[in-house]
């Protein structure tokens, strides 16, 4: 396993990182997103941005499931769980999400059946052992947990589940990057492309970034190195114009993705005409709803399902930052009413949330050394 | 739960493989595979989980290294408390005992 060893080599680190300050411009000024939470994650826990030059800005993007889902539909969730039939399910950075009405854990505290799950099986699972209940599944994710709910409810309808039913909010990744290129208050120079959202909907459907838009996307790997490695192919091409589709994560990412979990989105889901994102605002075709064949099983088609529209709290600029306008710090709440034990807005909830991430690796350090 | 964590197949437990029972880190417990259909698995092999399915079949040495990425991320714990919360492991193991 020489290779697990070397990826932890400070040497390779620093040449890659040495690689990189070599190669970008000092004329220019270079902004990079990544997509994904997970890599935002790793780049705070690493302290990645340290080692690069002043003129690479890495902006953080919209890949937190928890952090784009609007304020609204967790309030529509909350209130599934206020009928006395239903025991709602949701995965564990769920329960803590503030809505209008307070967070999951809250209102569970309060007395309505609200439970969390790890796996939309365990929902399921629920489901069967309790027929007199009606077990709502909170689903949220992009194409990384879509294909687990869409087995999922495959799954329901050959058993004839008839106490279990899904309240869909899974997004996919690709139209909410359009929207942001779209963004006029958005330039970027190239995407560091989601690592596991890529194992399923694989290299493909991002050329249109290169194609469209003439800005190259490297699918990145999560280790300090892997994310260094992204970052020079990435500024290789932008130095010499290209704009292509690279895979730096070819060890775990396919370039057609996975045809399981794509034929199981497939037959289970169908686009919604447009559905609404935290900090994005309503974008066409960019969420998934259950096709009519599986409308027993779909909870907006089984109970009413209230539609709420919640405006975020005026203070809290979650927007600003999932667009990548602002950076954590710059937010007025950001460390005082609005931490990861008390949060605001939801970026301060996930650990891939951009906020909680720069809270727990730079903020508190900061405090601890005087900064 | 956008965890990945690793685990190597130790055994197939339903006929129509749709189950597999799996060891991360000695922990041993059922996720589904029937996202890896079209994907041969064995036994041995070592398989990326999300939220209870298995997603990507990896090597070996990229497993080790993703254990050392959750822990180095301090979500290795978080990581063992999903694999150990999956509820439907537990029914279908004893439905096939």
């Amino acid at each position: 396993m020489k290779y697990v060893d070397e990826f932890r080599d400070p040497k390779l680190i620093e040449k890659a990182a040495e690689e990189i300050r070599r190669l970008a411009d000092p004329k220019r000024h270079y902004r990079i997103m990544e997509v994904c939470g997970g890599h935002t994650h790793s780049i705070y826990r690493f302290g990645l941005q340290d080692l690069l030059p002043e003129n690479l800005e890495l902006v953080h993007g919209p890949g937190c499931p928890v952090c784009v889902l609007p304020m609204g539909r967790v309030d529509d969730g909350l209130k599934l769980a206020q009928d006395p039939q239903i025991t709602l399910t949701a995965f564990g950075d769920m329960m803590r999400v503030p809505g209008q009405m307070g967070t999951p854990l809250e209102m569970k505290a309060k007395g309505a059946d609200i439970r969390m799950v790890y796996s939309p099986l365990d929902a399921l699972k629920l489901a069967q052992k309790n027929p007199e209940r009606q077990v709502v599944f909170f689903a949220i994710g992009f194409e990384t947990t879509a294909p687990s709910t869409a087995l999922t409810l495959k799954r329901a309808r050959q058993m004839g589940i008839p106490n279990f039913s899904v309240f869909c909010n899974h997004v996919t990744i690709i139209p909410a990057m359009r929207a942001i290129l779209d963004s006029p208050d958005m330039r970027l120079d190239g995407f560091v492309g989601p690592g596991h959202v890529s194992t399923v909907i694989g290299c493909r459907p991002y050329e249109f970034v290169a194609r469209e838009y003439g800005r190259p996307v490297v699918v990145s790997g999560f280790e300090p190195l892997d994310l260094l490695q992204s970052l020079l192919m990435l500024l290789r091409q932008i130095n010499q114009g290209q704009a292509r589709v690279e895979n730096q994560y070819e060890r775990v990412v396919p370039w057609e993705g996975n045809p399981a979990a794509l034929a199981a989105l497939a037959e289970v889901f169908e686009l919604r005409p447009y559905f609404e994102w935290r900090g994005l605002g309503f974008i066409s075709q960019s969420a998934l709803k259950l096709r009519p064949e599986y409308a027993p099983w779909d909870a907006e088609a089984r109970f009413e399902v209230a539609g709420v529209r919640v405006t975020d709290p005026k203070a809290a600029q979650c927007g600003e930052v999932l667009k990548g306008v602002l950076k954590p710090p710059q937010c007025k709440l950001f460390g005082k009413e609005c931490t990861p034990e008390k949060p605001v807005g939801a970026l301060m909830v996930s650990s891939e949330g951009a906020c909680a991430a720069y809270y727990n690796y730079v903020h508190c350090a900061e405090l601890v050394s005087g900064d | 739960m956008c965890l990945a964590i690793p685990g190597q197949i130790v055994q197939f437990d339903s006929p129509a493989k749709h189950m597999a029972t799996i060891d991360v880190s000695g922990v041993k417990r059922q996720v589904n595979v029937d996202l890896l259909r079209g994907t041969p698995l064995e036994v041995g092999d070592w398989v990326l989980i999300h939220v209870g399915f298995a997603m990507s079949k990896i090597s070996e040495a990229q497993a080790q290294e993703q254990l050392r990425l959750l822990t180095m991320l301090g979500e290795a714990e978080q990581a063992m408390e999903e694999l150990e919360g999956y509820q439907f492991a537990e029914e279908e193991r004893s439905s096939h005992a």
